[in-house]
């Protein structure tokens, strides 16, 4: 989707401060929402790809304002509450009835957990397939625009590049991620020059991101 | 879709505690699991492993080769291995070329080797940036690289995860291998700055 979460060259953002002396987790909660986040996916009968597009489906606003372990507290809640594990409007009960106030706290609701097949752990995958690809091959990125996740970044849509590398088959993050199917695919590393991505008055520079073979034609 | 656009929600610090509640009254977690999850990243993962990887390809030849040929496995020989660490390839920066990686879609970063990644990392402003205007930005973080040097970006969008190989900096020749590790920087790796001899 063409959400706050597609960074790759937007501007204005300023500059990044190195603090040489931070620690792991600089709240106590960041931990513990951390933790949480990482052991949502199997409480929610989820997966990863479906923690990133929760990640990615948080408002603009509270995405950028959460911060990092504020969204993964979030992305926990919406796929606790997502597969009927929570109730919606919970963690907010709660949290205002820890804090003081007595607010009722909604029913627990009929769990809902996704079905779908799982080709096992992890996300590499052995296939049988040829690799459509070979390093050196030109490749255009496909002009995909959905709705749902993605694993390829709007900056590269449309340009060409050169294969670098074939990485392990994977499964592929836009479908496993709305539990339809693993559809485990060949990766390539694609590199490409900056001027293709950014026009002739780009940094020089070279640019290599790992696609999935379904973003990829011939040129 | 959320539609959780909602200034005012309570502070995270607050809802962290009460998902942690109603996770732990059903039975689902348990505190003492989380606290052990936490003090795994706090003290076990973290750049420490990644720097005795490049210390001991700095002073094995053989191993560079096989960390260069095959990460993942040369890595999970020295004991480093687990979540965001699936397959990773490790590359080498040299005279010429300058390695930096990021994930603009979100923080991807090998765990294994170098723990969580830092504020920096998730910044809005290194994910935009490092993808358009790296060698800006890299001056920007206190490494300034020569014209004639290419600058690779790798932006880590499917499972696999880049360590940066740093040079070995001159001056460190009597150096072993638990020595060199203590010099090799989360940075580095990551391939925003250069590895100093101290």
């Amino acid at each position: 989707m063409d959400g706050i979460h597609d960074m790759g060259g937007m501007q204005g953002w300023g500059t990044v401060a190195i603090d040489p002396d931070e620690p792991v987790f600089r709240e106590p909660w960041h931990g513990r929402a951390f933790a949480m986040g990482a052991m949502s996916m199997g409480l929610s009968g989820t997966n990863l790809d479906a923690f990133r597009h929760g990640l990615e489906r948080l408002h603009p606003y509270d995405y950028l304002v959460d911060g990092y372990y504020g969204r993964w507290l979030a992305c926990a809640e919406t796929l606790l509450v997502d597969s009927g594990v929570l109730a919606p409007g919970a963690v907010e009960a709660r949290a205002r009835n820890l804090t003081g106030e007595t607010v009722d706290e909604p029913a627990d609701v009929e769990e809902n957990k996704p079905v779908y097949e799982r080709g096992g752990a992890g996300s590499l995958r052995e296939i049988d397939d040829e690799p459509a690809f070979s390093p050196a091959d030109r490749v255009r990125a496909k002009d995909i625009r959905t709705g749902g996740h993605t694993r390829m970044p709007g900056y590269i849509r449309g340009r060409t590049g050169t294969v670098h590398a074939l990485r392990p088959a994977a499964l592929l993050p836009d479908t496993n991620a709305h539990f339809e199917g693993e559809n485990p695919q060949h990766v390539y590393t694609v590199e490409f020059d900056s001027a293709e991505l950014w026009g002739p008055d780009a940094e020089a520079a070279t640019l290599r991101i790992d696609l999935f073979e379904s973003y990829l034609e011939a040129t | 879709m959320a539609d959780t656009n909602t200034t005012d929600r309570l502070p995270p610090a607050v809802r962290t505690e009460a998902l942690e509640s109603l996770l732990t009254e059903r039975g689902l977690v348990k505190s003492e699991v989380l606290d052990g999850f936490i003090n795994r990243f706090v003290n076990d993962v973290g750049p420490m492993n990644g720097a005795k990887v490049v210390a001991k390809a700095w002073t094995d030849p053989d191993y560079r080769q096989h960390l260069l040929a095959d990460g993942t496995g040369a890595i999970k020989e020295l004991g480093f291995a687990g979540p965001q660490g699936e397959h990773i390839v490790v590359v080498e920066n040299s005279d010429d070329v300058h390695n930096v990686v990021v994930c603009t879609l979100c923080s991807c970063y090998p765990w294994p080797v170098l723990g969580l990644p830092p504020e920096w990392y998730k910044d809005p402003a290194y994910r935009s940036r490092m993808v358009r205007e790296p060698r800006t930005l890299l001056s920007e973080m206190g490494l300034d690289l020569d014209d004639d040097v290419e600058v690779r970006v790798w932006d880590s969008s499917a499972e696999n995860r880049y360590l940066v190989l740093p040079q070995r900096p001159e001056g460190t020749d009597d150096l072993g291998e638990d020595e060199l590790a203590a010099l090799v920087t989360r940075d580095a790796m990551v391939g925003v700055a250069k590895v100093s001899a101290g």
